[in-house]
Formats: structure tokens, C-alpha cells, sequence
């Protein structure tokens, strides 16, 4: 647990020892600004909701997370600390988890900081405010599914632009397997249950489901598994290529 | 004590260390020595645990480092290959963090710091970024987060590389005042740094072992070794009366033609005779010079026949 503590604090105070992390913040918070008025039509609806707020979450973390994963890694595999890290007495499991969570508290941050949205919805109508918390709920566990992708590509190289665009198209895979589109395609040919097997790996699907409100314990489980799943990978990949 | 045991590691064809077996005992400064992909690095990457050996056993103080990795770990301060350290913490953050993340409690904390930050002068860049520090500064900054938790056992990958010749004379000095019961490991190819610091040397080339002794027994050697350089202001006819003794092997007469170099037969002392004949035949000498022998004459005889 110490040693868990210790990198998590590394970690969190090296995004703040940057200008990495108020950038990431502003420009999030602009984006998604932006993203509800304008695309969302957050007025023009007429519903006191976040709804044209979260719609956006997926595509905006699908640049924005893999900017911040792709780090992780990359960096320490560059600088040479990857050997100065990994001869300390601190079990990989440590090492692995205090950089996801740093990653992930940090997007809570960036996440926790759109309050202004929430307060201006509550001024202007009276929303659901426990729709509202699962869908932040929602937006930070999809977020996290997003940074332990990003978690393990960046294990894989030590170029941070090839971790962020080979991230980027990994969840990108996971965003569109939920979309119609892409269902439709596969409608047309495939089995039904395959047709949902697909529709099931999807962040999108999970994400939606959790974001109107409706929180089912699969939809939190799929977010848990899936991070638990490549933080595994990240911790094999890191135990097997540590010197390349 | 380190005990290495037919230690092998494998990178797809390439053996980069080929069965190598050594112990190192508490006391010893153990200079490793060897042309650039030899396995230093290989080697001692092994021994801290952050590769894992193809074939072989390494023990430290008893403990096998695959088996009892965290254990180990701590027993170990490693100065890695050129220093890295995360740029955009300051010294003290750094120490910091490497002091806790070895477990020494935050009691003591302040004073390790203090400590360290005393041993390698760090006080005036203690609250810089590591990124703007000069390379010096920096090779300091990775020596200090080694001796923070004062090891038993200090790994250290080439620690005056790219360092000012007063600076390495720190280095050196700061690595005698450590070494009095605990176990030193020290790559390098500079070969005057073994003579100064190292009580023991091993010179490897291929990930073999080829010489293994003090640096006096490896200078030894050396065709220099117990040599004699004469520097003459007056002397017509010395080379033919040095040749004339038993004990000489051979002269060599160097470039301004004022100069010998007279080489003993093996185990024959020269300065004696020498001298008695400079006293005999009032030969005016401007300098007379006993060599110990030259490591990297030796290094270089010792490694190329190996790679021939």
C-alpha cells in the first residue's frame, strides 16, 4: 500500500509540476463547453439535463485520454527512469496501479471541474441530480477505460507520438463497435448474438446506459473489467520487454 | 556478498554475458572493466534485478535475487547508466521520493536528505528542476538517491562518465569514504579510476571473464611493468653498458635520442644495477622513472587478443 501511495503521489504531482496539466484542464474544459452549446443544443432542448453535455464525453476523451496516457510509459522508457523505477523495492503491481491512478484521479479532476454546467442546469430547471451523478460516474469510468488502453499501448514503445495515435485508434475501435452504422453492417450478415457480442464491447453502449441514469451492474462491471483487463496487459508487457 | 554463478543472458542470438561466475566479499571495491558491449552493463542490470538472467544465480548476502526480489532490492543503491532521474522534479522532490519509495520512515527522512545533499553539495540546485541542471549536477543527483538509504551493496553504471576532472575526483574520493564494509561495483573504461579507487578489477570482454586480480597484480601485467625511463644530459655510451646487464631484456630508445627504456627480464629488479651504473660512470641524468605498469596497455593487449 505504501509503495502504491508513493508512486501515486510521483505521479499526481509530476502532472502538476507541468504546464501538462492546466493545459489539459482549460482545453477540456473549453471543448466541452463548446461541445454542449453549440453541437448539443443545450438551450434549444428545452430539458433540464446533461444529456447534450455527456453525449460528447466519448469523443472528446478519444483525444484528449490518449494525450495523457501515452506518457505513462513512453517517457520513462525514453529518459532511462523505467530502470531506475523498476530496481526500487516496489512490486509491479504498485508501480502500474499508482500510474493509472494518478492518470485516472487526474481526469476526475479535469472532469470534476465542469461544476459551472451542473450549477447552470440547477438554476434553470430542476434536473434529475442522480442522473446527473451516474453520468459523471459514467464519464470518469469511461475515461478510465480509455487511459488503461492508452496505460498499454504506451507500455509497448517509447515514442510518445506512436502511443497516442495507435491509442487513439484502439478506442476508437471501442467507441464505434456500439454505433449503429457499424451494427448495421454487421446486421446484414452476422448472427444476432454476435451482433451483440459486438454492440457489447462498446464504451458507447455501456457509457449511454449509465448516462441516462440506469445504473446496472453490468454496465459497471464491463468499465472495471475492461480496466482491470489491459492494466494486466500494461503490467505483462512492462514484465516482459523492461529493457527494450 | 555478491555470488554470481554461471551467469548467462541471451538477447536472440547474441550472448551478451556468457557464463560468468564471481564473488565480491563486504570491504571490496570491484572495478569492472571492459571494451563497450562487453556486458557490463548487462551484468550489473542482472544483479539489481531489472533483468532477468537467461540462465545462472545471483545471491546477495544469501539471497537469490529471483526468487526474493523485493528483499534484494533493497539491500542495493544503483547508479544507472547515465543517470536518469525524472527532469521535472527538483533534487529534493526526487530524494524525496526515492527515500520513501525505500521505505525510510519519514522520521528520518530530512536527515538522510540532509545527509546526501551535504556528501555531494547539492544545496544551491536543491529547489532547480533536474532538467536544468549541468550533466554534473545531475550524475550527483543519481549518486545521491543510490547512498540515500546507505546501502550494503552500491551498483554504479559508469558514475564519472561525462564529469569534469575535479568532479571525478569527488566521485572518487566520495566512493573511498563508503567503501569500509560494503560491497562497491564500478564500470568504467577509464583505467586510472581503477588504480584510484578499486581494490579488486575484472576485465571482460564478450561476456567472459579475462583477468580478475588487484589492480597492482592486472598492472603487473604489463611489459611496462617495473620498466625504467632514463633521461640522459650526458651519457655516450650508456645503451650498450645497460644492455651489458643480466637483468635487462631489452632498450628501447625513444624519439628525441636523449631517452631510454630499459625492460627487465621477468621478476628481475632494475634500479639497483642502474643506479650503480649511473654512480660508476658519472652519467648525468636529468630523470630517472620506475614504471608501475600501464592498465590500459594491459586492457588493450588483453582484450584484443581475446576479440582476435
Amino acid at each position: 500500500m505504501n509503495s502504491f501511495k508513493v508512486v501515486l503521489s510521483r505521479e499526481l504531482n509530476s502532472y502538476f509540476a507541468t504546464p501538462l496539466a492546466y493545459v489539459f484542464i482549460v482545453i477540456f474544459l473549453m471543448i466541452s463547453g463548446a461541445f454542449t452549446f453549440f453541437m448539443g443544443g443545450f438551450y434549444e432542448r428545452g430539458q433540464a439535463d446533461l444529456w447534450p453535455f455527456f453525449n460528447f464525453h466519448p469523443w472528446l476523451y478519444l483525444f484528449l485520454v490518449p494525450a495523457i496516457s501515452m506518457r505513462l510509459w513512453a517517457e520513462e522508457r525514453k529518459s532511462g527512469t523505467i530502470e531506475l523505477l523498476m530496481t526500487l523495492p516496489l512490486s509491479l503491481r504498485a508501480i502500474v496501479f499508482g500510474k493509472f491512478f494518478a492518470a485516472w484521479i487526474f481526469t476526475g479532476v479535469a472532469l470534476a471541474l465542469t461544476f459551472p454546467i451542473w450549477l447552470t442546469v440547477n438554476y434553470l430547471g430542476d434536473p434529475d441530480n442522480g442522473a446527473i451523478l451516474a453520468g459523471y460516474l459514467g464519464s470518469w469510468l469511461m475515461a478510465g477505460g480509455f487511459l488503461a488502453i492508452g496505460s498499454c499501448i504506451s507500455a509497448t514503445t517509447k515514442n510518445q507520438v506512436i502511443a497516442f495515435i495507435i491509442s487513439v485508434v484502439i478506442c476508437f475501435l471501442f467507441v464505434v463497435s456500439g454505433f449503429n452504422i457499424v451494427l448495421d453492417w454487421f446486421t446484414s450478415w452476422a448472427p444476432g448474438f454476435l451482433v451483440d457480442s459486438v454492440a457489447a464491447l462498446s464504451f458507447l453502449t455501456h457509457f449511454n446506459a449509465i448516462a441516462k441514469g440506469v445504473l446496472d451492474f453490468r454496465d459497471l462491471a464491463y468499465f472495471v473489467i475492461v480496466i482491470g483487463g489491459w492494466l494486466l496487459a500494461t503490467a505483462i508487457v512492462i514484465d516482459l520487454k523492461k529493457a527494450s | 556478498m555478491i555470488t554470481i554463478d554461471n551467469l548467462t543472458k541471451q538477447f536472440g542470438h547474441h550472448k551478451a554475458v556468457d557464463g560468468l561466475s564471481f564473488n565480491v566479499k563486504p570491504g571490496e571495491v570491484l572495478g569492472f572493466l571492459g571494451p563497450n558491449g562487453a556486458g557490463k552493463s548487462t551484468t550489473m542490470k542482472m544483479i539489481t534485478g531489472f533483468l532477468t538472467p537467461t540462465s545462472g544465480k545471483i545471491t546477495l548476502f544469501g539471497k537469490d535475487t529471483q526468487s526474493h526480489p523485493m528483499a534484494c532490492k533493497s539491500m542495493l543503491g544503483y547508479l544507472p547508466e547515465g543517470a536518469p532521474s525524472y527532469g521535472d522534479m527538483t533534487p529534493q522532490q526526487f530524494l524525496k521520493f526515492v527515500g520513501k519509495a525505500r521505505g525510510i520512515p519519514a522520521s528520518e527522512l530530512t536527515s538522510r536528505i540532509n545527509e546526501v545533499v551535504a556528501k555531494l553539495q547539492l544545496d544551491n540546485v536543491l529547489h532547480q528542476t533536474i532538467e536544468t541542471l549541468s550533466k554534473g549536477f545531475k550524475r550527483r543527483v543519481g549518486l545521491a538517491q543510490a547512498i540515500i538509504h546507505d546501502p550494503q551493496i552500491l551498483i554504479l553504471d559508469e558514475p564519472t562518465d561525462g564529469l569534469d576532472p575535479n568532479q571525478k575526483h569527488e566521485v572518487r574520493k566520495l566512493i573511498q569514504n563508503l567503501s569500509k564494509d560494503k560491497i562497491v561495483v564500478v564500470s568504467t573504461h577509464i583505467l586510472e579510476e581503477v588504480s584510484a579507487v578499486c581494490t579488486r578489477a575484472i576485465i571482460i570482454a564478450d561476456g567472459k571473464i579475462l583477468a580478475d586480480g588487484t589492480p597492482s597484480e592486472l598492472e603487473a601485467k604489463s611489459r611496462y611493468h617495473g620498466a625504467i625511463r632514463l633521461d640522459f644530459s650526458e651519457a655516450p655510451d650508456a645503451a650498450d653498458q645497460i644492455l651489458a646487464l643480466t637483468q635487462v631484456k631489452e632498450i628501447e630508445t625513444l624519439e628525441d635520442g636523449h631517452s631510454l627504456m630499459v625492460y627487465p627480464n621477468p621478476g628481475e629488479v632494475l634500479f639497483d644495477p642502474i643506479n650503480q651504473l649511473i654512480q660508476e660512470h658519472h652519467w648525468q641524468v636529468r630523470e630517472l622513472h620506475v614504471e608501475r605498469g600501464r592498465l590500459d596497455e594491459v586492457f588493450r593487449s588483453i582484450t584484443e587478443k581475446a576479440s582476435a
